[in-house]
């Protein structure tokens, strides 16, 4: 189903800071912005939900520190005992300070790639995609406000304009 | 201008005394002769089921910094009952040099970390200088005492470094090998040296500071500026050296490449935990409006990150020694690992674990009773830190956390809060015409 958004364009990031907080203001929903690079505040002045990646990157974590366990007392100690710095005691526990590093490694690989695939899946970002910003101009030096139209396009636009944007369109988004 | 509460100054001076109360007691009950020491010990097993006096002999061949092994054999026994009494006579002082350090380590540690916020001109923290020069304000008192106990130690009223002992070090070749650098008269020249340094930049940049506040150009900032880079440097190496100096050389034998680190670490997030703590005390006591959330969001965030810092360091320590296992290195750790496993190991827990897990998530970070409470557990940690580094050395097995430990905490402690809170009370709490003073009010995170 197709449904008709109003873009406004803007090329800073302070203006766009302060429509953003002034259409927010007016209670319109604004349904996504568009930058090339991050805005400090940004998500707050939207007033987006926070983040949960963190979350599972502690899970990952957790997950990453338990593998390295597993796989270090199987591989140094079950599989294939080691005399580990002519300590032959053989248990993971005396000779744990060996693992540490790995431990540690495995828990930052595991927390960093997991991370990442994660925050993929959830912005929906996968080879061959297609890009979703409207106008190529948002990854050099544009920042693009989109907000739905409910018939209200005049007041829309005109706010639009006030707040400072260098272009205003109405167009048909595919979702 | 900020108010002493009386409550918070009768509450310091009743520390005080409390603390003083309990050192006396720990030095009256301190043996005076071997007998003495020997009936102590006696009764101290009885309490625990025996099996003590074996152990400590045991550990005893691993003691090291006792010189003269070889004049050992047949005079074992003579000479181990007077280690023992050594030992037991050192108890208080090594409460009382601990807890002393302790403290004035964390006005170090506060002071290296504003003489990075003033060598970086960072935008964030002017808002909370007057906070860190009220604590530095603690250097003066904490490091003459400090200087104090380790003059006593070079006139021999104790026996906490054994190679200020000339007889130890007759016997000791190692010792004869450091002693154009582990001299009594050097190490005091050293120790005034470094004192006299830090004291001077702790002076000079608070008078700055405080001129800054009325002058009508930028010229004291700048002057405040380069001399923190100068400190900084002069800092880097002196507090290395006292590293080896006050505390490296209780085992004299054993050394370290990264102690200085390992040390500085400890002060350094202790220091900053203390930022933290004095900041939000005096917040809630309606002060330094201006400080808002963000300001303790950072400072607690140097708080995890040192405290991981700490730990890299104090496994990298660890590790190496651990893996090559040589006898010289090891005994270091073996003596902590048989004798001292409580606090060995509480200490990483209280150091590390709990502020990675309890500091982890951003918004515990900005509650402010959660950075107080996590604070009384960093701060204990590394006050064990410290009690780990020192009395292995010092005292042996024959450690304890009884009234002269706990007397130097409250002591120094209660000395530390009756200073620093008068210091504050000395100038306005906020720097009125810090060039960065505007930035530092609308800092948010």
């Amino acid at each position: 189903m197709a449904s008709k958004v109003i873009q406004a364009l803007y090329n800073d990031d302070d203006v766009l800071m302060h429509a953003v907080k002034k259409v927010r203001a007016e209670r319109h929903h604004i349904e996504e912005v568009y930058t090339p690079f991050p805005v400090h505040g940004l998500d707050k002045a939207m007033g987006l939900e926070d983040t949960r990646i963190a979350i599972t990157s502690f899970l990952y974590g957790c997950l990453g520190l338990a593998v390295a366990i597993v796989m270090m007392n199987y591989i140094m100690i079950e599989d294939w005992p080691q005399d580990i710095g002519g300590k032959p005691s053989f248990s993971y526990l005396e000779n744990m300070p060996a693992f540490v590093p790995i431990m540690f490694e495995l828990t930052v690989f595991f927390a960093a790639h997991l991370m990442v695939i994660t925050f993929y899946l959830r912005s929906k970002m996968w080879p061959f995609k297609k890009a979703e910003n409207p106008d190529k101009r948002t990854t050099d030096d544009h920042f693009l406000m989109e907000i739905g139209v409910h018939d209200n396009e005049k007041e829309l636009a005109d706010l639009l304009w006030e707040t400072g944007a260098v272009e205003v369109k109405v167009t048909e988004k595919e979702s | 201008m900020y108010t002493f509460s009386n409550k918070l100054r009768l509450g310091s001076f009743i520390a005080m005394g409390l603390g003083f109360i309990f050192l006396v007691i720990g030095f009256m009950s301190a043996p005076s002769t071997v007998e003495e020491a020997k009936a102590m010990v006696a009764v101290h097993d009885d309490g625990h089921g025996g099996g003590h006096a074996e152990e400590a002999a045991a550990s005893h061949a691993e003691e090291q910094g006792h010189g003269g092994e070889a004049a050992h054999g047949e005079a074992h026994d003579a000479s181990h009952d007077e280690h023992l009494l050594h030992q037991l006579q050192n108890r208080p002082w090594s409460a009382l040099y601990v807890a002393a350090f302790f403290f004035f380590m964390i006005s170090l540690g506060v002071l290296a970390f504003y003489a990075i916020q003033r060598a970086a001109q960072a935008g964030w923290s002017p808002l909370l200088f007057r906070v860190m020069e009220g604590i530095t304000a603690y250097l003066v008192p904490g490091g003459i005492i400090v200087f104090v106990i380790l003059l006593l130690s070079a006139l021999h009223f104790n026996h906490m470094f054994v190679w200020m002992d000339a007889e130890t070090v007759a016997h000791d070749e190692l010792l004869q090998g450091k002693a154009g650098y582990l001299n009594p008269t050097f190490f005091l020249i050293r120790a005034a040296i470094f004192l006299g340094g830090w004291i001077f930049y702790r002076q000079y940049s608070r008078k700055l500071s405080l001129a800054q506040d009325e002058a009508d150009d930028n010229s004291n900032f700048v002057k405040n500026f380069r001399w923190s880079a100068g400190f900084l440097v002069f800092y880097l190496v002196t507090e290395s050296m006292m590293s080896w100096d006050w505390i490296m050389s209780l085992d004299p034998h054993w050394f370290s490449t990264l102690f200085g680190w390992y040390v500085f670490a400890s002060m350094f997030v202790s220091g900053i935990t203390v930022i933290a703590m004095v900041t939000v005390y005096l917040k809630s006591k309606g002060y330094l409006e201006q400080v808002n959330d963000s300001h303790i969001h950072d400072l607690a965030k140097f708080m995890f990150g040192i405290s991981i810092f700490w730990t890299y360091l104090w496994f990298s320590q660890f590790m190496l020694i651990w893996y090559a296992n040589i006898p010289e290195e090891v005994t270091y750790y073996i003596a902590r690992f048989e004798d001292y496993q409580l606090p060995f190991f509480g200490m990483l827990v209280m150091n590390f674990v709990f502020p990675l897990l309890v500091l982890m998530n951003s918004d515990y970070k900005r509650v402010n009773w959660f950075v107080i409470m996590t604070g009384i557990v960093v701060l204990f940690g590394h006050y064990l830190d410290i009690f780990n580094m020192v009395m292995p050395a010092t005292v042996g097995d024959q450690w304890f956390i009884g009234l002269p430990e706990i007397g130097g905490i409250l002591f120094f402690g209660g000395l530390f809060v009756f200073w620093v809170f008068t210091a504050l009370t000395k100038a306005p709490l906020q720097p009125k015409r810090n060039p960065f003073i505007e930035e530092s009010r609308h800092f948010h995170y």
